[in-house]
């Protein structure tokens, strides 16, 4: 019977040390639900594909520099002398070794997209992050507390969602000036509340389960329920609406861009890369073309990716990862899948 | 073999007791409380509409080492009675006195020290742990959660301490999810056993594991008071958990305490016409003494503890009411011919090899016209 050790009392001391040793030597790792998520993600097509794209689109704007020195183009100055034709007009595609050709004053395309990504990933990433952090805590001390303060931060949040959020950046930035902080704090200030808003119903429903009343009969005080209790719960909804947030942040910053109140020029970014291309018409195509392709191809990415994050974490898709796994279709390795596969069984039709 | 009491102490790091009490003070004294939650009405405007009577003036002692059984039917505050000891709710009124201290007026901070001493065993052993916690920092909550030990030697002690509730310490960094209902109980038992309280307020503890399940949890319970000298506050719907566990019992009906006796005075000469009831619901494993045994069955249902009624609360379903029971509520008192310890609430106890006629008379003879009238008249006659 599984109580011998109450039988006999506690092991003496070296018996108990005995048993620390074997734990060391052969302790059991659970798997984590995001562990759970991981390996679930990595069966998916779609999501590598999607990872694929965002991992290009951040060596480009790691190796920005390097593709500015490798083609001797500079990514600011005008170059009218090599970068146009003897007629002042800007060279299409392969010409004359700009491979995605040259804006009207000369100025390398593939150069400028390059040094776009880096405002577009920053912008995007930092922005979420800043907004998810602030949209949790908002979010949880909203849910936990109730009462009053959640009164308040409930308005707070519906307010800023209802807020015309392009009026305020145009008068911030006619302001203040345009600059990268400004941008990213727009775009944060704007992303929270949706984040916070979920957060809340979330922590609502947390807050009632019996384990934080567990923890609290052990003289847990709020932080603590907080954090070590309700946060966890909470990380898998943040990991998607994070990562559904990224694209939305950074079409958000190319729309400030294109309207001028972004970052600004003469930095380059995709959104103002645009602006310039206005007007040029279908004669100079690849002025807009280029910078909307790498803007849709990132935030297809992003938003297959967390797409394929939110079906990872739900354990309600499982169907779709048992069947994928009996297709064979999986990255995962043989044992691993055995293991889950009868894990699954009874999930699984027939 | 080293004593397991000291073994324990030293090993899981448990404080000094404190000062033994005077032996008449019982290690739980609970006085007089009254739970009542308000009904309210409107989004921005509140207003009072009524309020749920849960718990009615209950007043029970539990002494150091005894276990007090708490038996009832759904519904009827025995989980709110745990929970106004435990402090997880405030109370409308009345003493809880633990340990000499009355903990009932406490501030957060002032009852954090308290909380020490009593720990809670819950009913649901799969809401009752963080599905995203590991089990060794979920076991390890309570030592985290006062300073008791750290790093290394936190991990040391809620390894010994799943070893004690019979769990694999290897398991440490499994979450709960990977555990049968069972284990998660034992968990749960290792989490309340953390801090060494004197006394633990068992929850329903085994009333959502099997049958086969629910006797080894009782079991541990059982052999962890022997070896750690527990005091249990144990609530439970099932009798015969009760009847096995308990040293003394007390009987709750709409948030009053109607009946309560030694276990045995209790379960052999019931006083209390709600117990006989009780007593008679329960399932008999013996089909010899099941056979030969009276069941009382009781008319209609549980009042509504938002409009309980007059007087004894019992009287709207009590086969043996009278007109005074509907006007004046019964004390709790030791009835003629009972033991010092066995008191009972009723003005008309039923007295020892009385058989008590219930409901179930007028039940069987509906069912019997029922099935004898042809089916066109039992229904005219149901209509």
């Amino acid at each position: 019977m599984s109580l011998t050790p109450l039988e006999t009392g506690l092991p003496p001391l070296e018996e108990a040390s005995e048993v620390a040793e074997l734990v060391s030597a052969r302790a059991i790792e659970g798997r984590s639900p995001l562990w759970l998520a991981l390996a679930r993600l990595r069966t998916d097509r779609m999501a590598f594909l999607a990872a694929g794209a965002i991992i290009l689109m951040a060596l480009l704007a790691i190796f920005a520099p390097l593709i500015s020195a490798a083609t001797g183009h500079d990514p600011l100055n005008p170059n009218l002398l090599t970068g146009t034709n003897s007629f002042g007009q800007p060279l299409g595609p392969g010409q004359g070794g700009y491979i995605l050709g040259t804006d009207n004053v000369g100025r390398d395309i593939l150069v400028r997209i390059a040094y776009g990504a880096r405002i577009s990933l920053l912008v995007g990433v930092l922005s979420t992050v800043i907004a998810s952090v602030a949209g949790t805590i908002i979010g949880v001390i909203a849910g936990y507390y109730g009462g009053w303060i959640d009164a308040v931060l409930a308005r707070l949040m519906d307010t800023v969602l209802s807020f015309p959020y392009v009026l305020l950046a145009i008068v911030l930035a006619s302001v203040y000036g345009p600059s990268l902080s400004l941008t990213i704090g727009v775009i944060a200030f704007f992303s929270w509340a949706a984040i916070g808003r979920i957060v809340r119903g979330q922590t609502l429903s947390l807050r009632e389960k019996e384990y934080v009343e567990a923890a609290r009969s052990l003289g847990a005080g709020n932080l603590r329920i907080m954090f070590v209790e309700i946060l966890p719960n909470l990380v898998a909804p943040v990991i998607v609406l994070g990562t559904l947030l990224v694209p939305t942040a950074i079409v958000f910053e190319a729309t400030l861009d294109y309207l001028g109140v972004g970052v600004g020029p003469p930095t380059p970014t995709w959104g103002n890369m645009l602006a310039d291309a206005q007007g040029s018409g279908f004669q100079d195509w690849w002025f807009w073309i280029f910078p909307s392709l790498t803007l849709l191809i990132t935030t297809l990415g992003f938003n297959l990716l967390g797409d394929s994050v939110r079906d990872a974490l739900d354990p309600r898709t499982e169907r779709i990862f048992a069947m994928r796994r009996k297709s064979g279709r999986g990255g995962a390795d043989g044992a691993d899948q055995e293991a889950e596969e009868r894990l699954l069984g009874q999930a699984e039709p027939g | 073999m080293p004593d397991p009491r000291s073994a324990a102490s030293s090993g899981v790091g448990a404080e000094p007791s404190p000062a033994p009490r005077p032996a008449a003070e019982p290690l739980l004294r609970v006085e007089n409380v009254v739970k009542r939650f308000p009904i309210s009405r409107g989004i921005i405007f509140k207003r009072q509409i009524g309020q749920v009577h849960a718990v009615e003036g209950v007043s029970l002692e539990v002494p150091r080492g005894e276990t007090l059984g708490l038996v009832g039917e759904t519904g009827c505050g025995k989980s709110t009675l745990a929970r106004c000891i435990t402090r997880l709710y405030p109370l409308t009124s009345g003493r809880v006195v633990l340990d000499g201290t009355d903990i009932s007026t406490l501030s957060r901070r002032q009852l954090r020290r308290h909380r020490r001493q009593m720990q809670m065993i819950f009913q649901d052993p799969y809401g009752s742990l963080n599905p995203r916690r590991r089990v060794g920092s979920i076991i390890g909550d309570p030592l985290a959660i006062h300073h008791v030990a750290d790093g290394a030697g936190r991990k040391r002690q809620v390894q010994e301490l799943m070893e004690v509730v019979g769990l694999n310490p290897e398991h440490y960094n499994r979450f709960p999810s990977e555990f049968s209902g069972g284990q998660r109980q034992r968990i749960g038992v290792a989490r309340a056993l953390a801090l060494r309280p004197s006394l633990i307020v068992c929850d329903e503890p085994v009333s959502a594991l099997d049958v086969s399940v629910q006797a080894q949890i009782i079991n541990l319970l059982e052999d962890l008071q022997g070896e750690f000298g527990l005091t249990y506050l144990f609530i439970a719907h099932d009798l015969a958990v009760v009847e096995h566990v308990s040293d003394r019992v007390a009987v709750m009906y709409l948030g009053k305490i109607v009946e309560m006796a030694a276990v045995r005075d209790l379960f052999s000469s019931p006083r209390h016409p709600y117990t006989v009831a009780l007593l008679s619901a329960s399932m008999i494993a013996d089909p010899d003494r099941a056979r030969s045994t009276h069941r009382v069955v009781l008319a209609g249902d549980v009042p509504s503890p938002i409009n309980p009624p007059s007087g004894c609360l019992f009287h709207t379903r009590c086969p043996k009411a009278q007109p005074i029971c509907s006007v004046e509520a019964p004390a709790l008192t030791v009835q003629a011919g009972d033991l010092a310890g066995h008191v009972t609430a009723c003005h008309f106890p039923v007295a020892p090899g009385e058989q008590m006629r219930g409901a179930e008379a007028e039940v069987r003879q509906a069912a019997a016209d029922f099935a004898a009238a042809p089916l066109g008249e039992a229904v005219e006659g149901a209509g």
